[in-house]
């Protein structure tokens, strides 16, 4: 039976070191409401989405009660918007008129985020596709819970260097749209290489056309219980380093598989996956940076940074992978710079650049996430810094993935507050030579030789 | 048999058990075992318990024990076991 001392080790993680479920994530077929006519298109989407996930939120709130456990956010992601809308929109206002659908649909059911307004050319586009991407900037300034990502590259199929260019215009544009929200659109809008199906954090979230009709994906998060751990262990070998990280995600993981099965069980949807991440929020004491600086750095981004993420990042997954029948996503580490108060403070000590950000993403679960950049970067760079990112996934078989904001009106020094779990941020400089004759070149990057393994 | 893991948490005074254990009988909940400490001044207590006989849906019963909580100056928390089994059994 349980003692006393697991007991006050759980709720102690609970209610001092923020430990929760980052997100149950409801992934929903559109497949079958595709129309050649927008109207009936739209009133399919929305019957579909209201009804499948008609009881998400009261579920969530019924588990978080019996297991004494937050959940801090009810999601949904949806099959990528450019295959369902192909037949019925023939511009990209048509597609705008689906993104306020699903944004009433996200506000009926009761979710924060919807994820899906999405497009994948990582080899081409089609008309569908330009007018998806096309429409981005506009659908994100008229909406606010649709998130939207595009996946222009993999390792299997190279970079679509058309669709670089093309993002580098429109993640500017979405700028444009909320400059007065400090550019907030382009913090719900991701440039993916090698984007998994079945992953449930926003804002890159989709369901894949390989998934099933209707999917529970869980994301936990935890970093503030593995900081507690690691300060236990302080001056230790890295043996010891790694088996108590490993310890906690374990744990942390638990937490996550057993809240998967419950909501799969109540809601009759299968479960499909957890996604082990340590994901920070801007609340004190919830910081991937945190982390790094107890490993034995003075702040994130000081030499031994990649190293020490590498570590963690490995560590969290196999710790994580025995705790879960499945696991998926993104899994690893975020490391979002205004989502996490430690990463804010690297910035602002100077000891964080966006190229250590750069070499980090080599070993992390993602890429350049939640970066304000001076306003105004030009497109041409934004798109080298996606390429520079998409080369970085596509070469190593991972995903990565860029979601900077160049905030207009602002430069180097200024800060940006984006609300809530999306945090406050710094302006970075960027590198201001520039790259606009690369970026022009038409066509693609062919796959990496190692792609060729049949 | 689901059990419920009750904690009660905070600064020692008279009729802690008392008062937690009535509220328990009045709402039809068995007491399957109790362990207690005190450390430096601070009550700390776990209960097993079983709660499938209460009438009272169980967020009612959880909301109940908080408020009782509150009226002392404690912190009562009241949780499915599997959160503790899950994450410390293999």
């Amino acid at each position: 039976m349980i003692n006393m001392f697991e007991v006050n080790e759980t709720n102690k993680m609970i209610t001092q070191e923020n430990l929760d479920v980052r997100t149950i994530t409801l992934g929903i077929s559109l497949l079958d409401c595709v129309d050649a006519d927008l109207e009936v298109l739209n009133e399919n989407i929305y019957r579909k989405i209201t009804t499948v996930a008609k009881d998400l939120v009261a579920t969530g709130q019924q588990i978080e009660r019996e297991y004494g456990i937050p959940i801090v956010n009810k999601r949904i992601s949806i099959t990528p918007i450019a295959f369902v809308g192909g037949k019925a929109c023939k511009c990209p206002e048509d597609y705008v008129s689906i993104a306020k659908t699903l944004d009433r649909a996200a506000k009926e059911v009761g979710v924060n985020f919807i994820g899906g307004y999405s497009a994948l050319v990582s080899k081409g586009m089609t008309k569908s596709d330009e007018n998806l991407i096309r429409s981005i900037p506009e659908a994100l300034s008229v909406t606010e819970r649709v998130c939207s990502s595009v996946n222009v590259g993999s390792t299997k199929c190279g970079i679509n260097m058309d669709a670089v260019r093309l993002m580098g215009k429109i993640v500017k544009q979405a700028a444009e749209y909320t400059r007065e929200q400090d550019s907030l659109g382009c913090a719900k809008l991701v440039v993916f290489c090698n984007a998994p199906d079945d992953n449930p954090f926003m804002a890159g979230a989709f369901h894949g056309v390989t998934e099933a009709d209707a999917i529970i994906n869980v994301g936990v998060s935890g970093p503030g219980v593995v900081k507690t751990a690691l300060e236990q262990v302080r001056g230790e070998s890295f043996e010891v380093l790694c088996e108590t990280i490993k310890k906690t995600a374990f744990k942390v993981t638990r937490v996550g598989q057993l809240v998967a099965q419950e909501a799969s069980r109540r809601l009759g949807i299968p479960f499909g996956i957890i996604d082990l991440s340590l994901a920070p929020t801007p609340a004190i004491g919830d910081s991937v940076a945190d982390i790094l600086c107890e490993i034995g750095l003075e702040h994130a981004g000081a030499p031994g940074t990649t190293a020490a993420l590498a570590l963690l990042n490995d560590q969290v997954k196999k710790g994580g992978v025995m705790a879960s029948s499945y696991v998926g996503g993104l899994s690893g580490a975020f490391i979002p710079v205004s989502e996490d108060q430690g990463m804010i403070n690297a910035v602002e000590a100077g000891a964080l650049t966006l190229e250590k950000l750069e070499a980090m993403t080599c070993v992390c679960s993602v890429g350049l996430d939640m970066i304000a950049i001076p306003g105004k970067t030009s497109e041409a760079t934004i798109s080298g810094i996606i390429a520079d990112e998409m080369a970085i996934g596509m070469v190593n078989q991972k995903t990565t993935a860029v979601r900077v904001i160049p905030v207009i009106g602002k430069d180097v020094g200024d800060m940006v507050e984006f609300g809530g779990l999306l945090g406050y941020a710094p302006v970075m400089p960027v590198n201001s030579f520039s790259c606009e004759a690369f970026v022009s070149r038409k066509g693609r990057i062919p796959a990496p030789i190692h792609s060729f393994k049949n | 048999m689901k059990r419920t893991v009750i904690t009660v948490v905070g600064k020692d005074t008279v009729g802690i058990i008392a008062k937690v254990c009535t509220y328990l009988a009045e709402n039809n909940v068995n007491i399957l075992d109790i362990s207690q400490t005190i450390v430096q001044g601070f009550f700390n207590m776990m209960m097993i318990t079983d709660a499938n006989q209460s009438e009272k849906p169980f967020a009612d019963l959880a909301k109940g024990l908080e408020e009782l909580g509150n009226e002392m100056g404690l912190t009562i928390r009241c949780q499915h076991e599997d959160i503790f089994n899950k994450m410390h059994r293999i």
